[in-house]
């Protein structure tokens, strides 16, 4: 059976889901059992399992993580939540030094059936060190599988599988996903290994990461009035990475736009132009495209902050170029901001 | 019934003659991993360990020979890693530094300074959880001490009460810098004793004691279920990776090792093995030992290196 739920709810669904049935998973970070409920997506749970499966934790992030390691490595699966991938970052040296390694390290002995959410992305006015994305550190090293679902569906999905995985799993969440309403099926696990082609077309593939599916799906709308057909695929695992639902597009295509959510600068998209070079160079009709995030710090002061962030426009002009099209009119059009949320349907 | 000095003898005497065996065969070439050496702090390994149940469950740095041998007690996979050999406790991915066997509680060791320690208490949180009655001991060294994630995790461990034991091994030098110039406190027991914790110090090299003294410890941490910190002291015979003294090199004394050297735990034990037993039982147990280690070594050497395979196993399960 499905329903129609927000991305939130999904991700709450599916932790519910999971605790019930498996009383080793535990759930924790900084504020998990505070009244905000890392924005309403641990609603519940403290209820439900009581504070030995739900706890807020000293501001700790560094200690927190090996915490898990060593839970996780006794039998228990931890999910583990930061509010902001930022603050990840001070536990860095555990997830790479220490989670990543543990199973090759110990020959098999050992495994880390360990998720770390992360919540990423664009506020507003967060400014540089509350707006981050970063995947493409976590994908770089070898262990731990990353995954950025864009749909309540593979939201919930997604999560259910990673939290059964034996494996460390970085799961990553874009704030303005949270709001997007969506079907999600009730006790469906989705794949962690695959692409997922969430609309079809002939012209122009583009490849999307986490909110860039949002902004894909709008560019795809608006180009269907001038006759080009857009196919989007979402990259929802990068790690391990999917190319060939992604070499299969291009040879159908010939034209392909990666419209990243982070610094392009070695970043995910630099990985996969690369892979499709390798894999379907003689199939493109033009040079791989790359849209992102430039080279710089994310400011807060609304103006900046539009400059800062990749959108639909963006691949719109893309997509203008390579097909020869000149100057869409864009008035009329409605776009996405946080103050005009989008809610969906996805 | 087994003679409890005797048994701490032994221990001791197995991880002397291993890493003895090891300073002897080194510059042959064939075992190629940094050697950090575990020499001079046998009696604090041997002294915890006797006291732990094999079910319970121990966390170690780069440096644990000791802890390895004090733990699991075998010498066959712990040779085969130090030769890189498939035999070994990570088929030869890991090496010294990296020694571990799950199944007899040494849960992991790592070459990150104080990386363990929150591991450790990940470990003990789910033992509580899970009402098994098992206890964690955490061993580290004195350079841990000034890092972020050591005071992180004491605190963690002390807010929500964790069964675990946390031993710092202090002989006062991290790598090369001593205490002094790393330390903005006095001592680190007026610190420690802010937490909600018990500890306890000793800068004995009698196994017995140590031993003791962890007894000790563990009943009161049964009792009242808070942490245990065991800050002991010692003194680190050889080089910080190497198998040679360096003394010469001139940032400590050698007259400092002399006055270690004079209680050496092993000697110290050995002796009052010898009075209460008489030195044939020692020897005969000496003996045994000696040539379980030479016929360890004898393998590790024929066994074979892990085939070009096993560099891609288990990175993902």
């Amino acid at each position: 059976m499905s329903r129609v739920i927000s991305y939130r709810d999904a991700i709450n669904e599916a932790m519910f889901e999971e605790m019930r049935d498996d009383v080793s998973i535990f759930v924790y970070g900084i504020d998990v059992a505070d009244h905000k409920r890392i924005f309403g997506s641990t609603n519940g749970l403290v209820e439900e399992f009581g504070e030995d499966r739900c706890f807020s934790t000293p501001l700790s992030e560094d200690a927190m993580t090996g915490f898990g390691l060593g839970a996780a490595i006794n039998g228990f699966r931890p999910v583990h939540i930061h509010m902001r991938v930022d603050f990840m970052l001070l536990a860095m040296s555990q997830i790479t030094n220490m989670i990543a390694s543990t199973q090759y390290g110990s020959a098999g002995k050992l495994k880390v059936p360990m998720v770390i959410r992360a919540i990423i992305g664009r506020g507003w006015g967060q400014a540089w060190q509350h707006s981050k994305t970063l995947h493409s550190w976590f994908a770089h090293v070898p262990g731990l599988k990353v995954v950025m679902p864009s749909r309540p569906y593979d939201a919930k999905g997604m999560l259910k599988a990673a939290i059964r995985n034996d494996n460390p799993v970085i799961f990553i969440e874009h704030r303005w996903l949270y709001d997007v309403i969506g079907e999600v099926s009730d006790e469906e696990e989705v794949s962690l290994d695959g692409c997922s082609v969430i609309r079809a077309g002939n012209d122009v593939t583009v490849l999307a990461v986490t909110w860039m599916n949002v902004e894909a799906l709008k560019a795809a709308e608006v180009l269907k009035k001038y006759n080009v057909s857009i196919e989007v695929i979402d990259v929802r695992s990068i790690a391990p990475l999917d190319i060939d639902t992604i070499v299969n597009s291009v040879n159908k295509t010939g034209h392909l736009i990666i419209a990243d959510y982070d610094w392009l600068h070695c970043g995910l998209s630099a990985e996969i132009a690369t892979s499709v070079y390798e894999k379907a160079m003689y199939s493109l009709k033009s040079s791989i495209s790359r849209i992102g995030i430039p080279e710089t710090h994310c400011p807060t002061t609304r103006p900046l902050e539009n400059e800062y962030y990749p959108n639909a426009i963006d691949i719109i002009r893309v997509v203008e170029e390579k097909m020869g099209i000149i100057d869409i009119n864009l008035e009329g059009e409605e776009f996405y901001s946080y103050e005009k949320k989008f809610k969906g349907p996805f | 019934m087994e003679n409890i000095d005797l048994k701490l003898y032994e221990s001791m005497y197995l991880i002397r003659r291993s890493e003895e065996k090891i300073k002897e065969h080194y510059l042959e070439d064939e075992m190629k991993t940094p050697m950090h050496m575990s020499m001079g702090s046998e009696a604090i390994v041997v002294g915890v360990c006797e006291c732990l149940d094999r079910t319970d469950q121990v966390f170690g740095t780069y440096r644990s020979h000791a802890l390895y041998l004090a733990k699991v007690a075998e010498t066959e996979a712990f040779f085969g890693e130090m030769y890189g050999k498939v035999t070994g406790v990570a088929k030869g991915k890991g090496g010294s530094m990296h020694l571990l066997a799950p199944e007899a509680g040494l849960m992991c060791t790592s070459a990150i300074v104080a990386s363990n320690i929150p591991v450790a208490i990940g470990a003990a949180f789910a033992n509580k959880q899970s009402k098994n009655g098992k206890l964690v001991a955490v061993f580290f060294g004195d350079g841990a001490v000034e890092e972020g994630v050591f005071w992180e995790s004491v605190n963690a461990a002390c807010l929500m009460q964790l069964p675990v034991i946390f031993i710092c091994e202090d002989n006062e030098i991290a790598v090369h810098t001593n205490f002094s110039h790393r330390r903005g406190f006095d001592k680190l027991g007026q610190v420690i004793k802010g937490f909600n914790c018990h500890y306890y110090n000793s800068d004995s090299t009698d196994v017995s004691k140590i031993y003791q003294l962890t007894q000790h410890a563990i009943e009161k941490q049964k009792a009242e279920l808070k942490p245990i910190f065991l800050h002991l002291k010692y003194h680190r015979y050889l080089e910080h990776v190497g198998v040679f003294e360096d003394y010469e090199a001139g940032y400590r004394d050698r007259k400092e090792y002399q006055t270690w050297l004079a209680k050496d735990p092993i000697a110290l034990q050995r002796k009052k093995l010898c009075n209460l037993l008489g030195e044939v039982q020692v020897n005969t147990v000496e003996n045994s030992v000696n040539l379980q280690i030479v016929k360890s070594i004898e393998k590790a050497k024929q066994a074979n290196f892990p085939g070009p395979s096993v560099a891609y196993e288990d990175v993902y399960s």
